[in-house]
């Protein structure tokens, strides 16, 4: 890794490219794609929980003069489509054959002229169900006699997935038995759900002629997804041409695959016409890929004056009626095993035990960095249940227990290597923002008057970028990114990258990294994206990757063409290449400053008649596919404060600090963008958002009256910091920003109520802390929230 | 986005008009105000009539003044309209203080005060804004009208006594001097149906309280009413003690439910503490504060 | 049933059913995909277009409701290829990442501001309140409302006002 290389002033916080259409309402949303002859289709869906398909009738929607087709898991089995390859190896039902088992399930496709005529077609099809037993109540999965819901799998006797665990048990043990202070804790990160504005949806366009198939697509993973299509709809791998055009948020609810898409295929395919899908919201919640959901049991062990020792969690992964969670292969309970945090622990270990429930499948979405979110919240409520125990500050705690900037790199307990940041500073920073000490006064102050403020820290290391190809795939495709650059001749360039943005500025962050690598305007760079024919491969946006690995690829492709200018300079100035320096956007005569020429001059000379050199052709275009060697390591301190109203149980977030290092930043204004989202994310999963059943498996989150997202009255005007810690390894020295705040904040919240609870001797109370379920802690009585409210 | 089922639709023009679309189209025949009740059932296929009779021409119901020493308000007065009415907001601040946690600003531009009270959700929030003021309903049928006291308006979950060929018109409200007025409200978030809340509305003589209503909605409280408490509290003294009581009382005669919301312990506890804390600023409103 | 609307100053005529949202009509109809839906019960605001001048959900109305009456989206914010001081204060205070939910955002905050020239933070946040966004956290959104109200001088001037019958 060089050092930060010469930037031109090429980064800082420039104004998107892309708002300029987004301002005046024209970006072009999967919904907005208008074809000739495009039908539409729609899902009927099971109402059921778990029950045996009897009979399915479709006779009536077929007669319906505006339907042109109807399709069923019947008729999708005759083309080997009933079922289809999930992420984690399972296998998914497309539209129900044998049995439904989770509300919300697919059992049938319309396709209709028009989708009021699709949606009254859906209540003609008549299907018969037998209910059987559901498992609602992830806890009791694994019970003697649990109803078993994987029948499909040969042999499958009860609703285990897997057992997982990382670290050293004995040495953790040794450690635990050893210590002066060991303190446990239940706690469940609830099932959540990312709700992106846009909801998930298709065109597919099969040209019977041609046999070509172009799918317009809410994708974070165009090339990832035409892989797929090919091998599981058996199409030939060219001839399929996957677009994302504007996506409406992503933040992993589109990495996935979804029934819909193929059943859009099929309906293509079978009517000869493009076919339109788009789910509606209640779709969208109660069957896309939800997060989180794991009930975690965690043990921190220290000794009597705060030195923690080590860090036990035990798991119960909760992956709904298909395994379908979005991790790289060789990390089926994705990274969680960075629970160890931010802290210089001496042994960890963690056991991760996955089932099956009646429900949605997922688990892995919602800006998680594969689990990192849960991993973060469980080791952020253990030091504060540790602080609380010993009577500490929870402040005074983690400065005792954070890495120090000298021990960099740091091998955790459970492998991770992380690879550089000064903790003690950014946390110092962030209680500085705060106030921490005047906080702490007002705090005493106002419990004297019976008035309930909380201060809650949290402190995280993500792990982000993934990642090394020989330990990182997903569906076997190993986890690198490409980038493309071709450079006009006169001096105007264009970038194809494989990631795929949906709404984080791609289109002017990564021209940024170009202008800065080239010395050319960011306005002379443009980005081509989300088109598979137009951009090499790679495997998408999610888990804060695009800077790490797409960043990197572009920087890296940057620089062979400014290598190629290099040598063609050379041949222009009439001088060795050695005998070039590049300064101040040029390549120069070492020694003659006044012998210097630009890459746009360069292009065109290139594009000329010049004779050039070995090692350039008549252009300057270079490729890079970036296999990153490491994960890279962004980490934040957050402080939030809130005011607890005990009387009602009311939360109100006053305040929410945020100091984030997210290494070198292309564009600050972006970056602070990225932190609001998340911060606004732990606002909403803090304290109101869950997916929660009730005993026969209804989904009580299937609308945004039940599933609430946060609004602009409950989110704080938000305060950031930051440090600037280069990864040593990235090429820019970036690390990836897009999921910190999801990770971090959430914990700083519950810990800030906990916080007010204090006095009443609350301890934990799981999110969301809707008013309810502060109440009814103050009261003593702790609320499942994963389950209906008795 | 999920649509309604198909139906037919028809635009009055003036209330009798819609009356004689009421009589000729039968029960299966909905009044659509702004809509914004109706239209997210029919959405949802919760709701499948098969007429509709636009009535937001209806300017002849689309007013809020004071006649005969009352507040009247037309039912097609749109939620927004009641907010920032300066005579609803001096006289009644319960019905601003309602208004404000009502849905939201964009819901509120279209949503009508009628048809929030027809939707007659368990929930509703100006039902019991309505029950402590103890407004009366005007109803117009096809032989006149009728007035019927808001707290024997509602029958049951989203039921209501105007049958099918009435209209409500009017909601009326006794302005009566030195009273003061509040609501207090808990939702899991800023529009959010209530978890529960309460209306209260307080005439004091010297420190005793003269009359007294209070209203409460989400918390299966009958006809939105606490009328055990108000008994309590008539010619009791204005104190917190008796605040505090009063809401005991409310909460002991309500059926909360458990639900998403919350559990009926807390529903019930919310009746009690939002009794006393509507009372407490209706109080500091009558005073002048 | 026919009906007769004036979209962004243009008027239309047209045969609808009486069940048609009028969400779906100005985005399948007249292809003015600019708004946007992202609910089913009309909680997220990203269809807010202005109805008679007011900001209403346009997933919640009836086409046929519409009949006679004005309607403002986003396409019509923009005059003579000038943005609205919104408009320009959104790009310029990266109040939208996505752009999902920036219309009805926009809409709904120039409503504001022709009513209420110089906003709090805490009042814009307030105006905003029944509509969502997932990308940006609110922050920049205020921001953007605060430049848009600062560029007009506080005077309420630079913003749209449909006058009756005004054609563009």
């Amino acid at each position: 890794m060089t050092a930060a290389p010469e930037r031109n002033g090429a980064y800082g916080p420039m104004r998107r490219k892309e708002d300029a259409r987004f301002v005046r309402g024209r970006g072009t949303f999967v919904d907005d794609i208008q074809l000739p002859g495009m039908l539409h289709g729609a899902i009927l869906r099971s109402p059921m929980a778990h029950a045996r398909i009897v009979a399915v009738d479709t006779t009536a929607a077929e007669a319906h003069p505006r339907v042109e087709a109807v399709i069923t898991g019947q008729a999708l089995t005759e083309l080997g489509l009933a079922w289809m390859p999930t992420i984690s190896r399972d296998a998914q039902s497309v539209l129900a054959t044998d049995k439904v088992r989770f509300q919300g399930q697919e059992v049938a496709f319309v396709v209709a002229h028009d989708r009021y005529s699709a949606r009254d077609a859906l209540e003609l099809i008549q299907v018969e169900y037998e209910a059987l037993p559901v498992v609602a109540d992830a806890q009791r999965a694994l019970e003697a006699g649990a109803p078993v819901i994987r029948d499909d799998l040969p042999g499958k006797a009860s609703n285990h997935i897997f057992d997982w665990e990382a670290g050293d048990k004995t040495a953790t043990d040794a450690v635990f038995a050893a210590a002066d202070v060991v303190v446990g804790q239940d706690m469940l990160y609830p099932r959540s759900h990312p709700a992106p504005l846009e909801t998930c949806g298709i065109v597919a366009d099969a040209d019977p002629v041609s046999g070509r198939l172009t799918l317009w697509s809410t994708s974070q993973a165009p090339h990832a997804h035409r892989t797929v299509y090919a091998l599981v709809v058996g199409l030939p791998e060219h001839k399929i041409r996957v677009v994302s055009p504007d996506i409406g948020g992503g933040f992993g609810n589109k990495a996935p695959i979804y029934p819909g898409y193929i059943c859009a295929i099929v309906g293509s395919m079978k009517t000869g016409r493009p076919v339109k899908w788009v789910e509606d919201r209640s779709e969208n919640l109660m069957s896309t890929a939800f997060a989180r959901d794991y009930h975690m049991h965690g043990e921190i062990a220290a000794t009597a004056d705060g030195k923690v020792l080590g860090l036990r969690a035990r798991v119960l992964a909760d992956h709904g009626a298909f395994n379908a969670t979005a991790q790289p292969t060789k990390f089926p309970a994705g990274f969680f095993h960075i629970f160890t945090g931010s802290y210089d622990l001496r042994a960890a270990h963690c056991e991760v035990t996955a089932v099956y429930t009646n429900k949605a499948p997922g688990g892995v979405a919602y800006s998680c960095s594969f689990r990192i979110t849960e991993a973060v919240y469980l080791v952020e409520r253990m030091m504060d249940i540790l602080a609380r125990e010993l009577g500490m500050d929870p402040a005074e705690l983690r400065m005792k227990n954070l890495l120090r900037p000298e021990q960099f790199p740091y091998t955790c307990p459970t492998g991770w290597q992380y690879d550089s940041g000064d903790y003690p500073r950014a946390l110092a920073m962030a209680m500085d923002i705060a106030g921490y000490d005047e906080l702490r006064r007002e705090q005493a102050a106002k419990r004297e008057r019976g008035e309930y403020m909380g201060i809650g820290i949290s402190f995280f290391t993500e792990g982000v970028g993934a990642g090394p190809r020989a330990h990182m795939d997903i569906l076997g495709l190993g986890m690198a990114d490409g980038a493309s650059l071709r450079v006009h001749p006169t001096g105007t360039a264009v970038l194809g990258v494989s990631c795929q943005t949906q709404g984080q500025g791609h289109e002017t962050t990564f021209a940024q990294i170009v202008a800065g690598e080239l010395g050319i305007s960011p306005d002379d760079v443009e980005v081509v994206h989300g088109d598979t024919d137009r951009t090499p491969f790679g495997l998408g946006t999610y888990g804060s990757r695009s800077t790490p690995v797409s960043g990197a690829a572009t920087a890296m492709a940057a620089r062979k063409v400014r290598e190629r200018a290099r040598i063609v300079a050379s041949a222009m100035l009439e001088v060795s290449p050695d005998d070039l320096e590049w300064a101040d956007g040029k390549w120069r005569v070492r020694g003659d400053p006044e012998k210097a020429t630009g890459i746009a001059e360069i292009a065109m000379a290139a594009h000329s008649s010049l004779e050039l050199p070995a090692g350039v052709e008549g252009h300057l275009d270079s490729e890079a596919v970036y296999n990153p060697p490491n994960l890279t390591f962004p980490f934040g301190a957050y402080i939030c404060v809130t005011d607890v109203d005990p009387g009602t149980g009311q939360v109100t977030v006053r305040r929410f600090i945020a100091v984030d290092d997210c290494g070198v930043q292309i564009n600050p204004m972006i970056v602070e963008g990225q932190v609001h989202r998340g911060l606004a994310d732990g606002v909403g999963m803090a304290l109101m958002q869950v997916i929660a059943f009730d005993a026969d498996g209804n989904c009580l989150g299937g609308s945004f009256m039940d599933y609430l997202l946060p609004t602009s009255v409950e989110c704080p005007s938000w305060e950031l910091g930051e440090t600037v810690t280069p990864s040593p390894h990235h090429p820019i020295g970036a690390k990836g920003i897009g999921e910190s705040a999801t990770v971090g904040s959430p914990p700083a919240i519950v810990n800030s109520v906990m916080d007010a609870l204090a006095p009443f001797g609350v301890r934990h109370a799981d999110m969301p802390l809707t008013p309810a379920n502060v109440w009814s802690a103050i009261q003593g009585r702790r609320l499942r929230t994963d389950l209906a409210v008795t | 986005m999920q649509v309604p089922a198909q139906v037919e639709y028809e635009k009055a023009s003036s209330v009798a008009h819609a009356l004689s679309l009421l009589a000729r189209y039968g029960p299966e025949a909905r009044i659509l105000a702004g809509g914004h009740s109706l239209i997210p059932m029919m959405k949802l296929r919760l709701a499948q009539p098969e007429t509709l009779i636009d009535i937001n021409g209806l300017s002849e119901l689309c007013y809020l003044g004071l006649t005969n020493g009352e507040l009247r308000i037309g039912t097609l007065t749109r939620h927004a309209q009641l907010l920032n009415s300066a005579a609803a907001g001096e006289h009644f601040p319960i019905l601003h203080d309602a208004e404000k946690v009502i849905a939201d600003p964009v819901v509120r531009n279209w949503g009508t005060v009628g048809g929030s009270l027809c939707q007659a959700d368990p929930s509703e929030d100006l039902s019991a804004a309505f029950a402590a003021l103890k407004a009366r309903m005007v109803i117009c049928g096809a032989d006149g009208s009728r007035t019927v006291s808001a707290r024997e308006f509602h029958t049951g979950p989203y039921e209501t006594v105007v049958a099918a060929g009435e209209m409500l018109t009017e909601i009326r409200i006794p302005v009566r001097p030195g009273g003061g007025s509040a609501y207090a409200k808990v939702g899991r978030r800023v529009g959010d149906w209530p978890i529960g809340a309460a209306g209260a509305a307080i005439w004091l003589d010297g420190g005793v309280v003269a009359d007294v209503g209070i209203g409460l909605t989400a918390v299966g409280a009958p006809q939105f009413a606490a009328p055990e408490a108000e008994e309590f509290l008539r010619g009791a003294p204005a104190t917190e003690e008796s605040f505090a009581r009063a809401g005991e009382i409310a909460a002991e005669h309500c059926r909360p439910l458990s639900d998403q919301r919350g559990p009926a312990d807390y529903k019930r506890h919310l009746a009690s503490e939002l009794t006393a804390r509507a009372l407490r600023r209706a109080f500091r409103r009558a005073l002048g504060g | 049933m026919q009906i007769t609307i004036t979209v962004n100053g243009s008027a239309f005529t047209g045969e609808v059913e009486p069940r048609l949202l009028l969400i779906h009509f100005l985005r399948d109809q007249l292809g003015l995909t600019g708004s946007h839906w992202g609910c089913d019960t009309s909680n997220c605001g990203a269809c807010v277009v202005w109805l008679d001048e007011t900001p209403v959900k346009s997933c919640t109305v009836l086409t046929a409701m519409t009949d006679g009456r004005r309607v403002l989206t986003v396409e019509g914010m923009e005059r003579d290829g000038r943005l609205d001081p919104v408009q320009e204060g959104f790009a310029r205070c990266h109040g939208l990442q996505c752009g999902f939910c920036t219309p009805g955002m926009m809409l709904t905050a120039r409503w504001l501001l022709d009513h209420n020239p110089d906003p709090s933070p805490e009042e814009i946040r307030e105006a905003l309140s029944g509509q969502v966004c997932r990308c940006t956290g609110y922050e920049n959104i205020v921001r953007s409302v605060r430049w848009a109200a600062q560029q007009q001088g506080g005077d309420g001037r630079g913003g749209h006002r449909l006058a009756p019958g005004e054609a563009q």
